[in-house]
Parts: structure tokens; sequence; C-alpha cells
């Protein structure tokens, strides 16, 4: 799995968005100098591979009613951080799940998930359910809510 | 579009199943918008302008492919830094500055300054993670994932 140049040119053709017309897989062909076939070809392998994670709305979560986010960090066994992870992930709730180093002593957390909810007690409760499931293997977790967005770009890749 | 400021804002049940159906698996076809309208049981056009309208409403931040940014072979990781509350807005205008810092976020924590770093090559984090140590005197907590697990979330409209 690598992407060529023409991969390349048709992420930086479409990151921002599809063109909203009719045939967008034309536009974006004619922007890059292919056939719609070749884009539309090179796309489907991008979402086979992974590459594309998905295609349609990524809606504003703060528009839709979501207002807390809870960074949930949660100290496991090393052991079982595959096994808990894969179930957090699952949540519906939780919209990313990772596996991180600890910074000892002073953050001992191993495994995020963030958690969304229209308010905090929402979240709290989810947090408490997590907690709960996760029984013994709950060897300390917080939640951390942010106060303020200082800064949101998207990702974007250059020339 | 800076989080937040937006407000709620009114969906129909329509605007809602376009929501709920296409967080993903928007057709590569043709004519997408026409089968994609045809799977809901609506018109080509009042679909694509539903679309519009809620882009520019706030409501979508975007309409299209999410790329994978580490799959693209460029670098990714969170960070954060225990920033002193008297010198918070100054730290935050440095590590902002830098373009590779996607998104920043205040948190409730002595760890209170959270970022995402995301750079054209692996070796770029660990520079981008020097310049701001240097620029700030303040060590930087380097917590890049490890593994990542399945997603599950589509927001619910």
């Amino acid at each position: 799995m690598s992407i060529d140049a023409l991969d390349r040119a048709i992420i930086k053709a479409t990151q921002e968005g599809l063109p909203l017309v009719a045939r967008p897989y034309d536009a974006v062909a004619e922007q890059v100098g292919t056939s719609a076939a070749e884009v539309m070809a090179r796309m489907r392998s991008m979402l086979e591979d992974g590459i594309i994670r998905r295609i349609g709305c990524v809606p504003n979560h703060y528009a839709l009613g979501y207002k807390a986010n809870g960074m949930t960090v949660w100290d496991v066994p090393d052991s079982r951080v595959d096994a808990i992870g894969g179930k957090m992930g699952a949540l519906d709730f939780v919209s990313h799940c990772y596996h991180r180093p600890r910074h000892l002593p002073e953050w001992p957390y191993n495994l995020f998930a963030m958690v969304h909810a229209r308010n905090h007690e929402t979240v709290d409760a989810r947090v408490e359910e997590m907690a709960a499931s996760l029984g013994e293997d709950d060897h300390g977790h917080r939640v951390l809510y942010s106060t303020r967005i200082l800064k949101k770009t998207g990702l974007r890749i250059g020339g | 579009m800076r989080g937040g400021k937006t407000g709620e804002v009114r969906l129909d049940d329509t605007d809602r199943r376009i929501i709920n159906t296409y967080q993903g698996g928007f057709p590569v076809s043709p004519e997408p918008f026409k089968d994609a309208a045809r799977a809901l049981g609506l018109e080509e056009e009042d679909f694509m302008e539903r679309i519009r309208r809620m882009l520019d409403q706030g409501i979508l931040t975007r309409f299209g492919p999410m790329y994978h940014a580490e799959k693209l072979g460029g670098g990714l990781t969170l960070a954060a830094i225990k920033v002193p509350e008297d010198r918070f807005e100054e730290v935050n205008t440095i590590v902002n500055a830098l373009p590779e810092v996607a998104h920043n976020y205040a948190r409730e924590h002595a760890l209170n300054m959270w970022f995402v770093l995301a750079t054209e090559t692996p070796e770029g984090i660990a520079e981008a993670i020097e310049r701001i140590e240097v620029a700030t005197g303040l060590p930087v907590y380097n917590m890049p994932k490890k593994k990542e697990f399945f997603i599950g979330l589509r927001f619910e409209a």
C-alpha cells in the first residue's frame, strides 16, 4: 500500500470536501487531469486500504448538541489494554480510543477514550458505567473536560 | 470554524436521516448524489441543497472523504504541557503559531494544554516538539498512539 502522485493529487483536491455537483468525481478528474473512472478506481482502492476512512458527512458535533466532550483516561494493566480498548472503542458514545504511553509518575494513564454527550452529567454517568464494567482492571481514571478550543484546523497534506 | 460558536441549529427529519445514514458509505459512482438521494427516497437536487445548507450553517464541517493521516506517510501525535496559569496565553500563542499544531484544547488538569501535532514526515514530530520546548522552556509530554481501537461512533443527529 503506497500512494503515488495521482493519489496525492486526488487527496489534495478532495481533502476539504467533494465538489457539490451532480458528477463530483468528474469534476475532481478534470482538476487533476485524468478520467472519472480513474479517480473512482483510486478512491475505491484507498477506501479498501484504509487510506480513506470513510466518505460522507462530517458533522460538527457541537452543532448537533454534543456539547460535553470528556477525554477519559484510564490506567489499566498493559496485558489487558488490547481487550479493554477493543470494548471501549466499540461503545457508541466513544469517538476515539487509543493506547498511549504512560509518563510516570505524574501520568499513569495508558488508555484514552473520548466520550461525547449532550451534557456533563451524561458523560459522568457513562464514565461510571465504563468504570463498573472494568472492575479490578480500573487502576484509576480521570475525565479531562475541554474548557476552551485554542486552535482547530483540519489535518492537511502539503504540496 | 471555531467550535461552540455555531449554537444548536434546527434540523428536520430529512436532514437527520441524511446525517445518520451518510457519515460514511457515500457512493463512489458517476452520479453519487442521485444514488444517495434515491436510497433515502429523495430527489438529487433536494439532497445536494440540504448538504450545501448544512455546510453553510456549520452543521457539517465537511462533506467528502476523511483521510487517515498516518497512512499518508506523515507523523501524528497527541502532546500535552503543564502550563503555569500566568503564562497560559503566552504559551498558547507560541504553540498555536506552529503550523504543525492541528488542534489545541485547554483541559482541566495539571497538564492543561493538549494539542495534536501533524507533520509531513514521522521525523517532523520530534523537531516540532523540540521547537516548542525551546520556545516555551517547558517540557512537552509526547503521547503518540501505540494502538488505535475500532471506532464505532456515528453522531446521531
